[in-house]
């Protein structure tokens, strides 16, 4: 297993000694030492008219990542364009993970994009949802029996809506979404929480898959 | 210069319009670039709606102390801009803290932001954020320079370095305006503003389709909120620079928000009509037509006296 790691892991992340300004040998092991191995904790959901004003505008004002991850992200481009005018729905794309609270699981996962998922949506700031499109994200789809794609996103993922089809239409995602919208303003859009809570399962189960792990356990 | 605690509020209290009418305009300018594209377009109301769940996101990044000053530095420069500046043009009340020099410390504020900004997204440890704030730093010095052309012409030509006397030279009709008295230095200032609004064909920095959103790539939650709450601010107090170099000032709210709501729209204009430049050009661009309009027009009003 530890020389199964070294063969994947990235030659920046080695272990390696550097030699500080005053000539002493400084060993850095960057996986440990240049990124945080905190663990994440759930936050506070709140209560009353406050927090509904607050799930309503969470609700009103969607910030999707721009990252597609398998043929579904074909559905998006005519969201943004006049004929479907996601825009009107406060639905709208952000290019930084900070920045959304939105991902779209748009189509087949492989799983070296399952690891760049994992990543951009750990870094997203909570609450975060999570929109799976396409059969493929329910049950592997057309690629169930492939070896390179996963089958089941809520193994690895909490998802807050399915958007079932092989393809859906842009009208089902914007369906979707109104669905989703439906979910937070009634409260339940709190997914990061179980993940957060679940995480040990999550992570036993990304791992199970991703076999050239070199990336710390949170991706804050 | 008065400094009672009801000059303060008359003060809070205008900022507060500004803020508001920046965010109208800003969700306004939106619907109009999407009737352009044939879409609907935000709600109007959705700038508020973003800046609420903005505030609503929780974190628990650091970065170190400069992140989290960035943002306020950053603000600094917009609440700055829009204190030395008087809103209503002989108005008491709306004069903010205005006094002799204020266009001087003006064009300061404008740049403090910017530093600010740099400072903090430098701290945030994404190259991208470096990259961002390195060519804005660059486009902002081009865009600096015919500007300050620009307002070293219409200083000459009035002899001062006020607001309030630029403004009250140009009263009395439309002819006195600075377009019409100062057309050279008019022209030089107003191509800067296209670039110190920063829209299309010069808003690479901040383009969320660029290399991602540029600076602010690391900012979330609460710290964007500040962020737009900023350039809301910025916006409107821009257009108001040029609206009282160039467009006679106003002396009535109507007045104020009729006029920066065609300055800002000149800007939106040509960012629909042209597309998006890359640094270099846009730099080479600065630096060539606008400025050598802004040299002419330094000249001119220093032999035509």
């Amino acid at each position: 297993m530890e020389e199964k790691k070294d063969k994947f892991l990235a030659p920046e992340n080695e272990v390696r000694q550097v030699s500080a300004p005053d000539g002493s040998i400084i060993e850095v092991d960057p996986l440990k030492d240049y990124f945080s191995q905190e663990k994440p904790e759930p936050y506070k959901v709140g209560s009353g008219p406050v927090e509904n004003f607050l799930n309503w505008a969470r609700a009103e004002s969607l910030w999707v990542l721009g990252f597609g991850t398998g043929c579904g992200s074909i559905e998006i481009p005519p969201l943004v364009t006049p004929r479907f005018d996601m825009y009107r729905f406060g639905v709208q794309m952000r290019a930084t993970p900070r920045q959304s609270n939105v991902f779209i699981i748009s189509g087949y996962l492989a799983i070296k994009t399952l690891k760049r998922a994992i990543r951009a949506y750990e870094q997203m700031p909570s609450p975060k949802y999570i929109v799976a499109l396409g059969s493929c994200t329910i049950n592997g789809g057309m690629y169930y029996d492939s070896y390179n794609t996963i089958n089941r996103l809520d193994q690895y993922l909490p998802v807050d809506a399915y958007i079932a089809g092989c393809m859906p239409r842009p009208e089902a995602l914007l369906a979707g979404f109104a669905e989703l919208k439906k979910l937070i303003k009634a409260g339940k859009g709190h997914k990061a929480n179980e993940y957060v809570e679940n995480l040990e399962w999550y992570k036993t189960n990304q791992k199970k898959i991703i076999k050239d792990w070199n990336m710390p356990d949170y991706n804050w | 210069m008065d400094y009672s605690i009801t000059k303060f509020l008359w003060s809070l209290l205008g900022l507060f319009i500004i803020l508001n009418w920046g965010m109208l305009m800003s969700s306004t300018m939106r619907r109009v670039g999407a009737r352009l594209a044939g879409r609907i377009g935000v709600p109007m109301y959705q700038p508020w709606i973003d800046l609420a769940k903005l505030m609503a996101l929780k974190t628990w990044l650091s970065h170190g102390v400069m992140y989290y000053i960035g943002p306020v530095f950053r603000l600094v420069g917009g609440v700055g801009m829009f204190l030395f500046m008087p809103i209503i043009f002989g108005s008491e009340i709306w004069s903010n803290y205005s006094f002799s020099g204020d266009l001087i410390l003006l064009l300061y504020f404008q740049s403090f932001g910017m530093l600010g900004m740099a400072m903090g997204a430098s701290d945030s440890s994404s190259p991208h954020a470096s990259i961002g704030i390195s060519r804005g730093l660059a486009q902002f010095a081009a865009v600096e320079v015919p500007m300050t052309l620009a307002v070293i012409a219409i200083a000459i030509q009035h002899q001062t370095f006020s607001f309030n006397s630029i403004m009250e030279a140009q009263q009395g009709g439309v002819l006195n305006w600075t377009i019409f008295t100062n057309p050279l230095a008019s022209i030089a200032g107003m191509l800067a503003m296209l670039g110190a609004m920063s829209h299309s064909p010069f808003n690479l920095v901040k383009a969320p389709n660029e290399i991602p959103i540029g600076p602010p790539t690391e900012y979330h939650s609460s710290f964007l909120s500040v962020l737009r709450t900023n350039s809301a601010i910025i916006h409107v107090v821009e257009a108001a620079l040029f609206m009282n170099l160039f467009f006679g000032g106003a002396d009535t709210w109507l007045m104020y928000i009729v006029k920066t709501f065609f300055v800002y729209f000149i800007s939106v204009f040509v960012g629909m009509v042209f597309p998006r430049m890359k640094v270099e050009d846009s730099v080479r661009w600065f630096l060539k037509w606008p400025t050598a309009v802004g040299i002419i027009a330094v000249l001119v009003a220093a032999y035509w006296k």
